[in-house]
């Protein structure tokens, strides 16, 4: 079962049309690519993808699971939007609310487990070696965890496990916390012992894996365990980290690595043909999707599929999504450049003066500029830093042809 | 629509040279992320044709890989979809194709079974874009017996190895010749044919009592003038491979800017097999100029005027230079290669040096990949 119904509002602009699982990564494919391959790589072939916030692109990207061989006869992907019932109809309110309600899905396949998952992280996990994992040590729960340095430790879930690695106490968000293992959001359940505990907990409020669910297991007495994860694992919750983790994948032998045979990762392709990189063109450091068409210098990016990037145009250190568009003799640095983005002639963006953000310093910092999907910026203009832009811009909206440092210029996209 | 779909894709011949030896030229790699039969199988989707037989002959073990799944081209379907047919041992018969109505008399029950009228033959080796139902039109609105697709080449280039044809000037066919010692005209056929279904199966059936396995000789030769056969002429793109030579210039006229934009962006799309490549990646030194690159492949060095394929490997200070890189090229650091075309899945050790002189070289290397 895989959570991919939030916002993930702390990715700003980027998640104001779609689910934060559906915001593209790495050049070509989207966030939830990396949990759905997976699955299928790790033999679990029966997925409920539960959806909430701004599905459309999630639903069609997902569609009935091609990329993923999940098209099957039996099993295979669904798609699980909340539902309206004969009475008590609400949305999902929290991570096992939304498995609460969708208790009947899992009840025609009576599984003996089930993986509950989240859209928003990227990693490579072989599932079913957790899965081992939990029937060797007899468990009813088992969650995944990290070490994490222990003075982040105070910004996660914590597992205080024995020797055994059972656990013995959970401590969400702890000021003075007691181990270094960090909950990553990914629980296998022995079905009886997650149908039990839903029913039970069904009226509580918001009902949370992390607050109720598990608690009340451990509470209970089920055996809980924690399994340890030491590979790649990077919650691309923050426009920050989000913009770190696609620059990791440029470097020579990135950590995590998307060029090994072994472990694809799957995507729906919309875009076949190659990348052409004229003669005036200068690349280094990059990845570069299908059918991007290169004509500027490109230099320690992430371009996404159908990207065109203009003559004398310089990008650096930035992240353009599919089909974006950026005219002639441009310059960008730093910038996160959404989906079907058209950016004119001579724009500069990320120049100028670090300035704090004056809409929302906690989203849009580190000297990052970014563009909303389908925005439009007007050739000629200059953006500063911790900018922000999204909507159809014109002239009118740079006075002196400028959006300095730390200015949000959000406009609605009309309505077509 | 109301016709069926029949790819020729059994041939090779001898002037692919080397490249011959591992595939049908059907299954050739095109444009960096293509194969050549998936614009035949594409313009057969696009016109919304819904049964689809390719017909195959000659190693087609790429050919098959490539067609193992049919849902690449909406072929996926409970109406129609594509059948692949290679020669088998029946009761009537124990010989290969022994030509390329052979090939279709060896299949007639595909064409007694359908029920569609019409029947579009195309060839797999060609380059092109087309909406049959406007040849379909034409056939119908001439009451002609069979249609042929053809093109005016340009007075300077050599059309020998084409078959040749001159219409009268209600576009009738009089005189086809195959493969001319001297062509007497520079309209050459695209080897895309529309036929009656009935008129195919009785044409194909008389040629086989006479012993006669050719469409071409045997068929549209024989017949053109007992039979009203029309010649359709197109302008767009059409290139046919035959030859190392056409291979290479097919390709590199991807680079061009008007006919990327023809085939890549223009409505409607070109279907391939998905591979699942992650992003094309450059190191630092990485150094491109005018060239396609295509998803999986990793480039460190120096690439001019070429076309790598899918999941290639370009080590640290190699030059490539107007050649072209098959799928699955590991290419060792310090390497120079110009006017090549690198066989697929080649391992080309550090250091080396291949230079087409005069005429594209042709680099097969069998190293093993990973060298202690």
């Amino acid at each position: 079962m895989l959570l991919a119904g939030g916002q993930g509002s702390r990715l700003g602009v980027l998640t104001a049309k779609v689910a934060k699982p559906a915001v593209s990564f790495g050049g070509k494919y989207r966030i939830i690519d990396f949990p759905l391959s997976n699955c299928i790589n790790s033999g679990v072939d029966t997925v409920g993808v539960l959806t909430q916030y701004q599905p459309l692109r999630l639903n069609t990207h997902i569609g009935i699971g091609i990329p993923w061989d999940l098209d099957r006869n039996v099993g295979g992907v669904s798609v699980l939007p909340p539902y309206e019932k004969s009475e008590d109809t609400e949305w999902y309110t929290g991570t096992a609310n939304a498995i609460y309600q969708n208790i009947e899905f899992m009840d025609t396949y009576n599984p003996d487990y089930v993986l509950i998952l989240s859209g928003d992280h990227i990693y490579k996990m072989d599932y079913e070696v957790m899965l081992d994992y939990h029937k060797a040590k007899g468990a009813e729960v088992t969650l995944a965890a990290m070490p994490v340095p222990m003075e982040e430790a105070k910004r996660f879930g914590i597992l205080v496990t024995d020797d055994e690695r059972r656990i013995t106490e959970f401590q969400e968000k702890p000021e003075h916390p007691n181990s270094n293992l960090a909950s990553m959001g990914i629980y296998i359940f022995n079905w009886a012992t997650l149908k039990e505990a839903l029913i039970a907990n069904a009226s509580q409020p918001g009902l949370d894996f992390g607050k109720h669910v598990i608690p009340y297991c451990h509470d209970k007495g089920s055996p809980c365990y924690a399994y340890e994860f030491n590979g790649y694992w990077k919650d691309v919750g923050t426009l920050n980290s989000y913009w770190e983790a696609n620059m990791e994948l440029i470097d020579i032998v990135p950590e995590f690595n998307l060029y090994e045979e072994y472990w694809k990762i799957y995507t729906k392709s919309d875009t076949l043909p190659p990348q052409y990189i004229s003669a005036e063109s200068e690349i280094e450091k990059c990845i570069i999707g299908e059918g991007a068409q290169i004509y500027g210098k490109v230099y320690n990016s992430v371009i996404g599929c159908g990207v065109t990037i203009g003559a004398d145009t310089i990008v650096r250190d930035s992240i353009i999504m599919n089909e974006a568009e950026i005219g002639k003799g441009c310059e960008v640095y730093k910038g996160i450049i959404a989906e079907n983005a058209q950016i004119g002639d001579n724009v500069k963006l990320g120049i100028g003066d670090e300035a704090e953000n004056d809409s929302a310093p906690h989203i849009y910092n580190h000297g990052l500029v970014t563009v909303g999907e389908k925005s439009v910026i007007p050739s000629g203009v200059t953006v500063g830093k911790n900018a922000v832009v999204s909507g159809i811009t014109s002239k009118e909206d740079y006075p002196d042809g400028a959006l300095p440092s730390g200015k949000t210029l959000i406009k609605e996209v009309a309505e077509v | 629509m109301r016709a069926i779909g029949i790819i020729l894709a059994g041939g090779n011949n001898h002037r692919m040279r080397e490249l011959s030896q591992k595939r049908a030229i059907a299954a050739m790699p095109i444009a960096g992320s293509y194969r050549s039969i998936d614009f035949a199988l594409s313009n057969m989707t696009n016109s919304r044709i819904q049964r689809v037989a390719v017909l195959s002959q000659y190693n087609a073990k790429s050919l098959n890989e490539h067609l193992a799944s049919s849902k690449w081209w909406d072929f996926g379907r409970k109406q129609g979809g594509l059948s692949v047919f290679t020669p088998t041992v029946t009761n009537e018969n124990n010989s290969w194709f022994r030509g390329t109505a052979d090939a279709i008399y060896q299949n007639l029950d595909y064409l007694r079974e359908s029920h569609e009228p019409y029947v579009v033959i195309a060839s797999g080796d060609c380059i092109y874009k087309m909406d049959y139902n406007k040849v379909l039109e034409y056939h119908i609105a001439k009451k002609a017996d069979i249609t042929v697709v053809c093109k005016d080449m340009p007075a300077h280039e050599n059309v020998d190895r084409y078959g040749i044809l001159k219409m009268n000037e209600e576009s009738r066919i009089e005189e086809f010749e195959e493969k001319p010692i001297v062509a007497n005209s520079n309209t050459i056929s695209c080897g895309i044919y529309v036929i009656r279904r009935r008129q195919l199966i009785e044409l194909i059936e008389r040629g086989a009592e006479d012993g006669q396995y050719d469409f071409v000789k045997d068929i549209l030769i024989r017949y053109k003038n007992m039979k009203r056969i029309f010649g359709y002429k197109i302008t767009s793109y059409w290139k046919n491979i035959a030859s190392v030579e056409d291979y290479f210039a097919a390709n590199m006229d991807f680079l061009k800017p008007d006919i990327r934009d023809y085939f890549f962006r223009q409505y409607p799309d070109i279907y391939s097999k998905v591979d699942d490549l992650p992003p094309a990646k450059y190191n630092v030194g990485a150094n491109i100029r005018n060239s396609l690159i295509s998803s999986g492949s990793i480039v460190n060095g120096t690439v001019e005027n070429s076309v790598v394929f899918k999941g290639a490997f370009i080590g640290n200070n190699c030059t490539i230079k107007n050649s072209i890189i098959l799928n699955d090229v590991y290419i060792g650091d310090n390497t120079y290669i110009e006017n090549c075309i690198v066989e697929s899945h080649d391992t080309i050790r550090a250091n080396s040096y291949h230079k087409g002189e005069g005429e594209i070289k042709i680099v097969i290397e069998k190293n093993d990949r990973f060298v202690i």
